[in-house]
């Protein structure tokens, strides 16, 4: 399973990339290997303000549906509006093509206190 | 308990999941994939939870009649029919597949859940001689378009004089295969029972013949969109054949006695107040079972008892009973979707139908 270096993690199988204080959020690989064949994703509009641990939306797999919380507090800017016709990045490239949201992270703090890519990946084998 | 072909699941990259006691595949690439490939090619599904039970003798055929609704003593040997099992009070206690295979020799297969309890009740009849083989046996469908390719490849081009509903016992392999033009998808194809010996030559015969194996996560997908209910979710004991749109597998005219026809009698003769209806979401969303449906008035009227998101149409769908005023095709209801109401319009069955159908 695979988690790259450079992002932070959520226990609730999420990632944030962090650029400047803007954060692209999305779901882990393992997520998307737990979940199955996404068919629909419900996301916020930009605009919108997220505090950390709140649900922000819906992930849909054929046979599942998951709810998505927010892994920082901030402002959405803008969501992945190709996954209403391609539901299916999220499966094919969740650290790529597969994001979900874009948003202006209010504490980068917040941002560092999340996982590393080692913890989480402990945590992952351990659950 | 664990399928006698579990390793060669585990080989084609299967995730397990209990069902009823089985540790059951239920997906090896991906369900949509899966789905696709019986709608489009061929699938071969591990259905060997299915309970199966053998009936012999002279008085076979009316020992299954005296505990199922449809008069199976009218099958010829050869032929098979859909049927089911009551409660006294009309309920539907499981729904079955009876096979005369041959003229004191014949096959009732039932649903893994109840299978325990549906054993006992062939049992408990005394006329015939009731074996259960499910451990013994294997049971493979092999399903889609290409299934007519497949099947006669491997058992031999003559399955295909069969007609939909014929069973035969077959030469395969040094042993026996029986063989029937069933399934549970709304495609072409049949089911394959087989003993354990054979059961892994004949999974790779299949699979070599181009069937790519299939879970039971398509398997729900498939049924729904053909509009096939599932016993525990779509009817059960607190339903009768009537208000699930069974009626047909419902035999009254010949007059025997069954269990539970004293009590279907008298429910065919009352004005239904409900019916299984077939809806369709009319924007994205997926359906699932136990949301709520609600009136034009916002007054709930149901609860979904399947739901999914449909492959092959890319929409939701589910099943629901609904009161008679609301089943008319085309009346518009919503489901709550966790929060969100989602429009869904009533539609005729089934959802999907195979075009040569």
């Amino acid at each position: 399973m695979e988690s790259p270096e450079d992002l932070r993690y959520t226990s609730e199988h999420e990632w944030i990339r962090l650029d400047g204080d803007e954060g692209t959020i999305g779901i882990t690989d393992f997520a998307q290997e737990q979940l199955g064949d996404v068919v629909y994703v419900e996301l916020p509009e930009a605009g919108t303000r997220l505090v950390q641990g709140d649900t922000f939306g819906t992930i849909e797999s054929v046979k599942a549906v998951s709810d998505l919380f927010a892994p920082v507090s901030g402002e959405v800017l803008e969501w992945n509006e190709a996954l209403q016709d391609a539901p299916e990045l999220v499966n094919a490239s969740p650290y790529g093509d597969g994001w979900l949201l874009k948003m202006r992270v209010e504490e980068l703090a917040q941002v560092d206190a999340l996982l590393d890519a080692a913890s989480y990946r402990s945590g992952t084998v351990s659950a | 308990m664990q399928l006698a072909l579990r390793d060669r699941h585990a080989a084609q990259g299967a995730r397990f999941a209990s069902f009823a006691g089985w540790a059951m595949p239920v997906q090896y690439g991906g369900i949509l994939e899966e789905h696709a490939a019986v709608r489009n090619g061929v699938g071969v599904f591990d259905v060997s939870h299915l309970g199966r039970v053998w009936v012999r003798g002279a008085e076979a055929g009316a020992a299954i009649r005296s505990v199922s609704t449809y008069d199976v003593t009218r099958l010829e040997p050869g032929r098979a029919h859909y049927s089911l099992y009551c409660t006294t009070e009309g309920g539907i206690a499981d729904d079955i597949f009876i096979y005369h295979l041959e003229t004191e020799r014949w096959l009732v297969v039932h649903n893994a859940a109840n299978a325990a309890a549906d054993h006992a009740r062939l049992a408990a009849v005394k006329q015939g001689v009731v074996e259960e083989v499910t451990r013994e046996t294997v049971m493979l469908a092999v399903q889609g378009p290409g299934a007519r390719a497949t099947l006669g490849a491997v058992l031999g081009a003559e399955v295909w004089d069969l007609e939909l509903h014929d069973c035969r016992e077959l030469s395969w392999g040094g042993g026996a295969v029986i063989f029937a033009r069933t399934g549970y998808t709304g495609e072409d194809g049949g089911e394959c029972i087989t003993d354990r010996e054979r059961a892994g030559p004949l999974w790779d015969a299949l699979v070599e013949a181009g069937a790519a194996p299939v879970g039971l996560g398509a398997r729900d997908t498939l049924r729904l969109e053909a509009a096939l209910p599932l016993h525990g979710n779509d009817i059960d004991t607190h339903r009768h054949p009537y208000e699930a749109g069974l009626g047909w597998a419902v035999t009254l005219q010949d007059g025997v006695p069954f269990t539970g026809r004293e009590a279907l009698v008298q429910i065919k003769e009352k004005p239904r107040e409900q019916r299984l209806g077939h809806l369709r979401a009319l924007e994205r969303g997926v359906p699932r079972a136990g949301y709520t449906v609600y009136n034009r008035a916002s007054e709930a009227v149901s609860r979904l008892t399947s739901g999914a998101y449909s492959p092959t149409l890319r929409v939701g769908i589910g099943m629901a009973y609904l009161p008679i005023a609301l089943t008319e095709p085309g009346t518009q209801l919503t489901v709550d979707v966790r929060g969100r109401s989602l429009p869904m319009e009533v539609v005729r069955r089934p959802f999907y139908k195979r075009e040569d159908a």
